[in-house]
Order: C-alpha cells, then structure tokens, then sequence
C-alpha cells in the first residue's frame, strides 16, 4: 500500500472525525445552553429543552453512531483498507 | 485462531435462536408467577423464585462457557457479533446505579439530573470515533496492552494498570453492594450474607469462562434487566394514558405535575421555595458550569473505562466494533431514554396519591418503606402511623395534611417501589428487583474481570514472569480473580459511606488519567513514551488531588490551596461561611465524614468535585503534549506501528508482534 494511499485515508478519516466531533458537540453542549428559551415551546406536552436532553439528543446520539459505522466503512473500502468480509 | 474457530460450531450460529427462546421462557416464567401470585402464594416466595431461577440461569451459561483457551479467556475468542457484543455492554454498562438509581436522581434532580443520561450516552460517540476500532485493530487483550506497545514499555503499563485499579474498584464494591441491598431487601437476609451470596452469584458467571463466559452471561442479563425496567412503566402509561408508550405519554405527565405544583403552592401545600426546583427548570441544582462540565467529565470517563473499552475486543473485526458501539448505544437507549418517563411517571403517582392526603390515612407502601428509612414524612422515616403522627405534631402550624414539602423519598428506592406504589400486582415489583441484580452483576463481571486481567495479564504474565505457560497464566487469572473478589465483597460488606459518591469518581479518575493518552496514542503520533507517561501521572494525580483535597482535606483546601466555597446554583451565594467554618476547631481536620462543614463544598472555580476531571484532563493533555514536543519524535517504526493501527484491514497486531496465540 503507497504512502499517498495511506495519507489520503487518514486526511479523509480524520476528516469524519472532525464532522462527529462537531455533531457530538452541537448535541451534547450547544443546544443545551438554550434550554431556557427552547422551554417555551411544548410539544405534546414537552417543554422542549427539556426533550432535547431527556431524548432528543439521545436519538441523535444512536443515529451518528450508525451512520458513523456506515461512513467509516466506506472510507475504508474507496482505499481499499476494508476488511474482507 | 484456529481454536476458536473450530469451536464456533453450534452455539454461535443458532444465537437468534437461543435467545428468542430465552426471552420467550422468561415471560412465560413472568407470567406463571403472575399466576401463582394470584392463587394467593406468598410474596417472598414469589421474590425467591426471581431471584433463584435468574441466577440459576446466569450460572449454567457461565458453566457451560468454561475455556482453557487464553484467547476465549481474556478476549472471548474475537467471535462475538456486533449485535450480540452491543447488548453484552449494554449490561457491563448499566450498573445498579443506572437501574435503581437513575430514574430516582430524575425523580429528584428534575432537568439537572439529565446530566448523567447525557454524560452516560454521548460518551459513546467518543468510543467510536475517537478509540475503540483502534484499539481492537492492535488487538489488546487489555487496555494497558495497547498503552505499553504504543509507549515502548512497562511504564505507560503500570501508569495504566494504576489508573484502571482505581477507577474499577470502587466501582465493583458499588455494584457488590447494590447486589447486597436487593438481597436483603427481597430474601430477607442480613446484609452481610447478602454480599457474599451476591459474590458466588458474580463468581460462578466468570471465574471458568472469563470473557466468553461473562459475554454470554451478560447478553442474557441484558434481557432481564431491559423486559424488567420497560414493563411497569409501559403498564402505567397504558393504565393513564392508554397508550403503551411511556416515552411519547409522559409529556402528558410532565404537564400534569406542573399544574399539580401549581395547584399546590395555591392551596398551600408547597412552598414557594419548592417552586424554584420545577421538574422541568434548568439549573436548579448544578450551576450551568457544573451541569456542562459534569456532562462533559462523564463522556470522556465513558470513552476511558477499561470494563467498557475492552468489550469491543471481542469482535470479529474492526468493522464490528465500530457497528458493535452504535448497537451498544441502542440498547443503552432504550432504558436511558425511558428513565425520565419513569421518573415523571413515579411522581405524578406520588403527587396525585399522597400529597393533599390527610397523614392518617396514607397507603401501606409508606410505611413498608418508612421501616427501612428509606421515606420520610415530617423530617423524620415513616416507621409507622403512630410514628408519623407524632413527627409532623412536632412541626409547628402542620394541619394533618400531608404537604409537598413534609414527603421525602430515597432516590434509590424510586424505581423498586413504583409499582407497589401504582398499585401493580407484586409479580412486578419481583421483576424490578430481578432486573436490578442483573444490572449489579453483570457489571461487577465485567469489572471484575477486567480488574483480574490487568493483574494477572499486565502485572504477573507482562511485568513478572514473562516466561509462564499458558496453564499457569490462567490458574493465576482465576485466582486473582477470587482475591479481588473478596475484597470486594469485604469492602462492600463494611457499608463505606461514600460508596455511590465514588462511583462518580470513577468517570473523572478513567478520564483524566487515560483519555489523553489512549487518544493522543492513535491521532498525533510524535506523542513520546515520555510524554505520555507523564502527562497520565500528571492528569491522574490532577483529578485524584482535586477529589481527596475537597472532599477529605477541605481545611486544608482553603488555607493552602485558595479553594473557595462553591455557591448556590440560584442565589449564587456561598453554601457555606468559609470564615465560620475555618474558624471552627475541627477546621483543619483530616479524613473529614461527610458532616464536616467544608466536605465536598470548597472548590477551585466553583466546580464540584464530581467534575474533578475539569482541571485533571486539560492538565493531562497539557503536560503530554509539551513534554512531547520537547523530547526526541518516536521511532520510524514506532510512526509504522501507528500507520497500521489506523489501518481497519490486516491482522491484529499483538497476536503477530508476540507470538501471544492462543495454544493450539
């Protein structure tokens, strides 16, 4: 496996990361510091900020997770560094 | 390994089947003891048959996963399926204080307690982005492993055999006596006992199968423990809203306690005191800096506990892992995202059955609790009636009704006795129970395991005698295992006061002392041996010092230290007079009890020791890089090393490096 091949996978690898990071982020902290505002509005009930810690975020959380596994895998596999089946 | 894969044969290709009809068996037992309690048999019997036939169970997997292979051993012979490996870490995971204790901080803490369901989830993200593919592509059969490869030697070791011995112990004896607590709560026994049977019940799933044992035993205890918190909450929901979906109704929930405390400050019977503290206002509790530092300490110690890490070697593949962690994420979900239900759930039972009563007529449940001293009326435990009577007589200006301010209810006695308290049938209240010790052993066997392999594998076969037969090296595992288990057991039977508080602990110790590093290890690789011994003495010691200075030397905090006292959340004033305090004699007293004055109330910066990973992880990154960057670049080989562990295809490194195959 060439050098550039396994600079190219990296750069692109760590690129994901980076996007996940901000994503995880954006979930864990961001958002929460608008509880406050996002409490006025009530969704079946819910104050919203409050939802976003209880749920919301947690959705968001599983939903990275698998499209992450997906990402990664492509990546490994335009470079041809994927496992074999 | 080509043991493991001559072995693969039945079992490992008939799972979906297996399982099913476990599950299966396990609702037909639920309701046949549903049946028995209705022909009139005794609810201790019925608490007998829970708890007997679930460990029977657990035991018979642990027996029949025996192994002599050192690969089954310590990594279940890299044959688990992400799916399956998902569950197993769903209940290494969720301990006794996830399960019981969880949904009773919500019950308390209202907004603020959403901290712990986030911190415990979103750290996930950071295992698989960040770690844990990296680590199962070295091929560890520890976490120390990949630290002494990535590091050249038994320093970065020892460094992390340190860190995982301090945040894996405590954590074991929480769990041991969470084992202990349900025991006696439902056997009857004596709380000494209690421990010990609990132990067997740990032993027997690991000490003959090691992590394929515990893998199997944990995969079952996750069905227990997710059928047993989802069923009581999904009844109440269908009983109150008739829709059986607890997570979507409790909104409803939520805007009927609000309009419940409303109505009680009118009616006088909340204060407006208790106003401020509304289920669903922010920061009532934790100051926003601590709220998000604590979230924030609670990820990162999740991507950094060895128990939960090691998990992921057990996978087939690199792929696996990485789709092992987004499955583990699921199956934790699915109880961290109905805790809060519960939770709102539990209190609109509470609010709408006993607040506004008269105090001489409250339910049964009261009282079996109030023995215990687990709920309070007027100030003082419910023991009985009479009891009762005479604590709220003794409050000046009480009517005779029972007020929101006069109930007090041990967080942890929340989950179990909400179904009693909904007025569901026993057999529910004997599920929760069983759930909640299979939540307590399943993660004390990943612990313990955990703890044992760090000692027998990195100190003993790593550090000791490098030269020991296979046979040897798991005869030691399987001792050491039993010491520590006892020793565990020992602890935990001496009741420690701040058991619960430590297992917070753990979070910041795990991340302040091998975050960095583990990270560091596989994305910046001029991090040098040096660097990152340092930088995990540095971070370690950081959060330890922060932990022991606030919480056991706080006099000492203060005059030498320029710790200050930290504020209350909603007034911003200081929850103590430091003057007043340090001019007390007992001021400067070491090894303080939770009672002192100044005991886990003084901080740098307001931050509560909970958080102590606040100062320990950036000073952990800090002195890793700088001392990297000042001493000489790793080796070109040590550059290749890193290169193929980013590298998903290709063997597992370790395996290949030392000859370390199973025997054959």
């Amino acid at each position: 496996m060439s050098k550039q091949n396994t600079e190219a996978h990296w750069a692109k690898t760590s690129k994901l990361m980076v996007t996940m990071l901000v994503l995880w982020a954006f979930f864990s902290f961001v958002v929460h510091m608008f509880v406050v505002p996002l409490n006025g509005i009530k969704i079946l009930g819910f104050p919203l900020g409050f939802y976003m810690a209880s749920q919301g975020s947690l959705i968001a959380f599983v939903v990275m997770l698998f499209w992450f596994a997906k990402a990664q895998n492509n990546i490994d596999q335009e470079f041809g560094m994927a496992e074999d089946e | 390994m080509a043991n493991a894969q001559a072995d693969k044969g039945g079992f490992l290709n008939n799972l979906g089947r297996i399982y099913a009809l476990y599950t299966g068996g396990f609702f037909g037992f639920i309701i046949l003891v549903g049946i028995l309690e209705q022909l009139g048999v005794g609810q201790k019997y019925l608490g007998y048959m829970f708890m007997g036939l679930t460990i029977i169970v657990y035991a018979f997997i642990g027996i029949v996963s025996r192994t002599t292979d050192v690969g089954e051993y310590y990594v279940a012979g890299r044959s688990v399926p992400a799916f399956y490996n998902g569950m197993a870490t769903g209940a290494d995971w969720m301990s006794a204080a996830s399960f019981i204790g969880m949904a009773g901080s919500l019950y308390l803490l209202g907004y603020d307690g959403l901290a712990f369901v986030l911190g415990w989830t979103g750290g996930y993200v950071l295992v698989a982005v960040l770690i844990a593919p990296f680590l199962r592509k070295f091929g560890a059969y520890t976490v120390p492993d990949f630290l002494a490869a990535r590091y050249g030697g038994n320093g970065a070791r020892l460094m992390g055999v340190i860190v995982l011995l301090a945040c894996s112990f405590t954590y074991v004896v929480a769990q041991i006596f969470g084992t202990g607590l349900i025991a006696q709560r439902f056997l009857d026994m004596d709380f000494q006992v209690a421990v010990y049977v609990g132990l067997l019940g740990i032993l027997v799933c690991s000490m003959l199968g090691g992590m394929k044992a515990v893998t199997w035993t944990q995969v079952a205890q996750y069905i227990v423990l997710i059928v047993a918190y989802l069923i009581p909450v999904v009844w109440m929901s269908a009983k109150k809203f008739g829709l059986p979906l607890p997570q979507l109704t409790y909104g409803q929930a939520l805007s009927s306690i609000s309009q419940l405390e409303q109505e009680f400050v009118q009616k006088g019977l909340a204060t407006q005191a208790s106003l401020n503290t509304t289920h669903t206002a922010p920061f009532s509790r934790y100051s926003p800096a601590n709220y998000f530092w604590l979230i924030f300490c609670l990820m990162v110690g999740t991507a950094s506990l060895p128990h939960v890490l090691m998990r992921y070697f057990t996978t087939p593949s690199v792929r696996d892992a990485r789709q092992s962690v987004a499955w583990s994420l699921l199956f934790i979900f699915l109880l961290y995202f109905t805790a809060p239900a519960y939770a709102a759930f539990s209190k609109l039972e509470v609010y709408s059955t006993l607040i506004g009563k008269n105090i001489a007529d409250l339910p049964a449940w009261v009282y079996s609790w109030g023995k215990l001293g687990l709920v309070n009326i007027c100030g003082k435990a419910a023991a009985s009636a009479e009891a009762v009577k005479a604590s709220c007589a003794a409050l000046a200006g009480h009517t005779g009704v029972l007020r929101l301010q006069d109930f007090g209810i041990n967080p942890d006695v929340v989950v179990i006795s909400t179904p009693e308290i909904a007025g569901l049938p026993y057999v529910i209240t004997g599920l929760v129970a069983a759930g909640g010790l299979a939540a307590a052993l399943s993660t004390a066997d990943g612990l313990l395991l955990a703890l044992a392999n760090a000692l027998s594998h990195d100190i003993y076969y790593k550090m000791v005698n490098p030269n020991a037969p296979t046979k040897q090296r798991l005869i030691i595992s399987r001792v050491l295992l039993v010491v520590v288990a006892i020793a565990a057991a020992w602890t935990a039977s001496q009741r420690p006061a701040d058991i619960l508080a430590m297992v917070a602990w753990a979070f910041s110790l795990a991340a302040g002392g091998l975050f960095p590093a583990l990270v560091l290890g596989v994305w910046w690789k001029r991090t040098t041996k040096q660097g990152a011994v340092l930088g995990m003495a540095a971070g370690f010691f950081a959060t330890l010092g922060y932990l022991l200075v606030t919480r056991y030397f706080p006099g000492f905090g203060v005059q030498y230290l320029g710790m200050s006292a930290l504020l209350n959340p909603v007034t911003w004033a200081p929850i103590v007079d430091l003057k007043v305090a340090m001019a007390a004699p007992n001021a400067m007293d070491g090894w303080v009890t939770l009672a002192h004055p100044l005991a886990s109330k003084v901080g740098w910066f307001n931050i509560n020791n909970i958080s102590a990973a606040a100062f320990g992880l950036p000073i952990g990154f800090a002195v890793m890089i700088g001392v990297s960057l000042i001493t000489p670049a790793p080796s070109k080989e040590m550059q290749d090393f890193i290169d193929e562990c980013r590298k998903p295809r290709g063997k597992a490194m370790m395996d290949e490096k030392s000859g370390l195959v199973a025997s054959h």
